[in-house]
């Protein structure tokens, strides 16, 4: 690793200074469970590491009538545990309980998740021209790319967003609170992801000097995360469904549905929700949603096998969140 | 660079040192401190060799900076047993032959026990579920998992 200079601020204003208006020579440090293993790769080599975690007021998990409101630096064990999470956002609370082991999520922050880098193995290997370091291609799209996209239209690079934790908050209409030099401002977790081209683009559309301080979600709705994975526990998803609707008379309305692992971005369902709005909420019309969900889907040559995932992903994303027998457990 | 003084309390003890700011936890413990208990697997977060306690919670020591750990609590498998005898899960691990090579004994033990100090009759669908950062690639694991409940069998 790179040598660096290590900078603990108290505040956000001190923290916001420390970082630069472009990618690269500075990283904010949370949990550093992606960061340091970037720094060891000597994919990121910064000069300055800002360590976020002397500012008071980053962590923590408040919940009101209408909103769960999660600060930036909590980590996502907290998150998974907490009752109000657990009883609101069982979506959430599943999701951030399925990132990697206990060490990870006690280490693992909420902004690091919304934050963290792809983990293409072309991206991570700094001894190949990846797009995204400065190459002429995405060396996926015609190499070993069983664990990329299959929705691959209008992409320059064919990587999957990594974050387990984005698919079911977009679902959930969760909004991002960022901070940078010029004050605060809101963005819907909807409108947080880019898919990036090069070398200066993340996977998010924060400027570089902005800090993520906190995401609220809004409660009430039926919402669900499912993941297809090899292992039961302790892997990445191969894809990954969240769904989120309200319930009322039996019927599924303002429904929202997001894919994972499945394009550069979360990518939003609109044809699955649209299959749903209004229907009775049962194994017929879950099926029916994941069938619409694969529409426009384009497999690069090892990713075909996705599709089906996606379909049973989002069945049953939908028949958890609304509380249905879970047939595929015995 | 130069280096940065970090006060911190290991297995009890106030301990001092001097490390650059990108040494990591695991590389003070080991080169540094001389705890050699925690082992360097994979260096990324994937094997749990490294796992020590950071003020009660399980991480790896591999990605946590050194300097992060000023005026904080680490423990590690050196803190396990007590002059009086081995702790209740490293007695249990060699009853129950769980160990062949090795290598991944001291994070597996770190491991259960922070999951038996919170919580101590686990199921063994939670014991698998906790350890499932951890791997071995000798024993098959199903010695570890019944050495884990054997112990929390064995202090109730
Ligand atoms: C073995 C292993 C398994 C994993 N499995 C999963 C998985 O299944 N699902 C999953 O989603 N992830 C997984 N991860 C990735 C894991 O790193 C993230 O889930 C974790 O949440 C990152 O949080 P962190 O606080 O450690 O981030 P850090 O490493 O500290 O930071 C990551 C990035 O985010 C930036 N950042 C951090 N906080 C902020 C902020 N507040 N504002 C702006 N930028 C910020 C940093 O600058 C950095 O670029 C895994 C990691 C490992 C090592
Ligand atoms: S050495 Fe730290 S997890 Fe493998
Ligand atoms: S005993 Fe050899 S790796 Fe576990």
């Amino acid at each position: 690793m790179k040598n660096f200079t290590y900078y603990r601020p108290t505040t956000v204003e001190q923290a916001v200074a420390l970082l630069d208006n472009k990618w690269g020579p500075v990283e904010l440090l949370a949990g550093g469970t992606d960061l340091h293993d970037l720094q060891k790769e000597y994919i990121a080599q910064p000069d300055k590491v800002v360590s976020l975690n002397g500012i008071r007021g980053l962590s923590g998990i408040k919940a009101s009538g209408s909103a769960i409101t999660i600060g930036a630096n909590t980590k996502l064990a907290d998150i998974a545990e907490n009752s109000a999470v657990r009883k609101h956002l069982p979506g959430l609370a599943e999701a951030a309980s399925q990132v990697g082991g206990p060490q990870i999520r006690n280490m693992g922050t909420l902004g690091g998740n919304l934050c963290q880098r792809n983990r293409c193995w072309y991206f991570r290997d700094e001894h190949v021209p990846c797009l995204l370091r400065g190459g002429e291609k995405c060396l996926a799209i015609n190499g070993e790319n069983r664990y990329h996209a299959c929705f691959t239209d209008s992409y320059a690079c064919v990587m999957v967003h990594p974050s387990t934790l984005a698919p079911v908050l977009i679902a959930l209409a969760a909004k991002a609170t960022v901070q940078g030099p010029k004050g605060k401002r809101e963005i819907e977790l909807s409108r947080f992801f880019q898919a990036p081209a090069k070398a200066d683009e993340r996977e998010h559309v924060l400027a570089a000097n902005e800090i993520v301080l906190s995401v609220s979600i809004p409660i009430g709705s039926k919402n669900a995360s499912y993941e297809v994975r090899h292992k039961q526990s302790y892997d990445w998803p191969l894809v990954q469904a969240a769904a989120a609707f309200d319930l009322k008379g039996g019927k599924a309305s303002n429904v929202r549905i997001v894919l994972g692992h499945v394009a550069p971005v979360p990518l939003l369902a609109g044809d699955a929700a649209k299959a749903l709005e209004g229907q009775p909420v049962n194994e017929e019309t879950a099926a029916e949603a994941g069938k619409a969900a694969i529409k426009g889907a384009k497999p690069l040559s090892q990713t075909g096998y996705k599709l089906q995932l996606v379909q049973v992903a989002v069945k049953r994303a939908i028949l958890t969140a609304a509380g249905a027998k879970k047939y595929w457990q015995v | 660079m130069r280096k940065i003084h970090v006060h911190a309390q290991i297995n009890g003890l106030p301990t001092d040192f001097l490390c650059e700011p990108r040494q990591s936890l695991l590389e003070v413990l080991r080169d540094e401190l001389r705890l050699t208990g925690a082992k360097e697997g994979c260096n990324n977060g994937n094997c749990g060799a490294c796992n020590v306690l950071l003020d009660g919670r399980l991480v790896n020591a591999c990605c946590v900076l050194a300097v992060e750990i000023e005026g904080r609590t680490v423990e590690t498998v050196e803190g396990m047993a007590t002059p009086q005898g081995l702790h209740p899960l490293q007695r249990c691990f060699m009853q129950d032959a769980a160990l062949q090579c090795g290598i991944c004994t001291p994070g597996f033990l770190v491991a259960a026990k922070a999951l038996l100090d919170r919580f101590p009759h686990p199921s063994e669908q939670q014991v698998r579920h906790y350890l499932a950062g951890n791997l071995c690639r000798c024993t098959g694991y199903d010695k570890i998992v019944r050495a884990v409940m054997d112990a929390a069998e064995s202090s109730s």
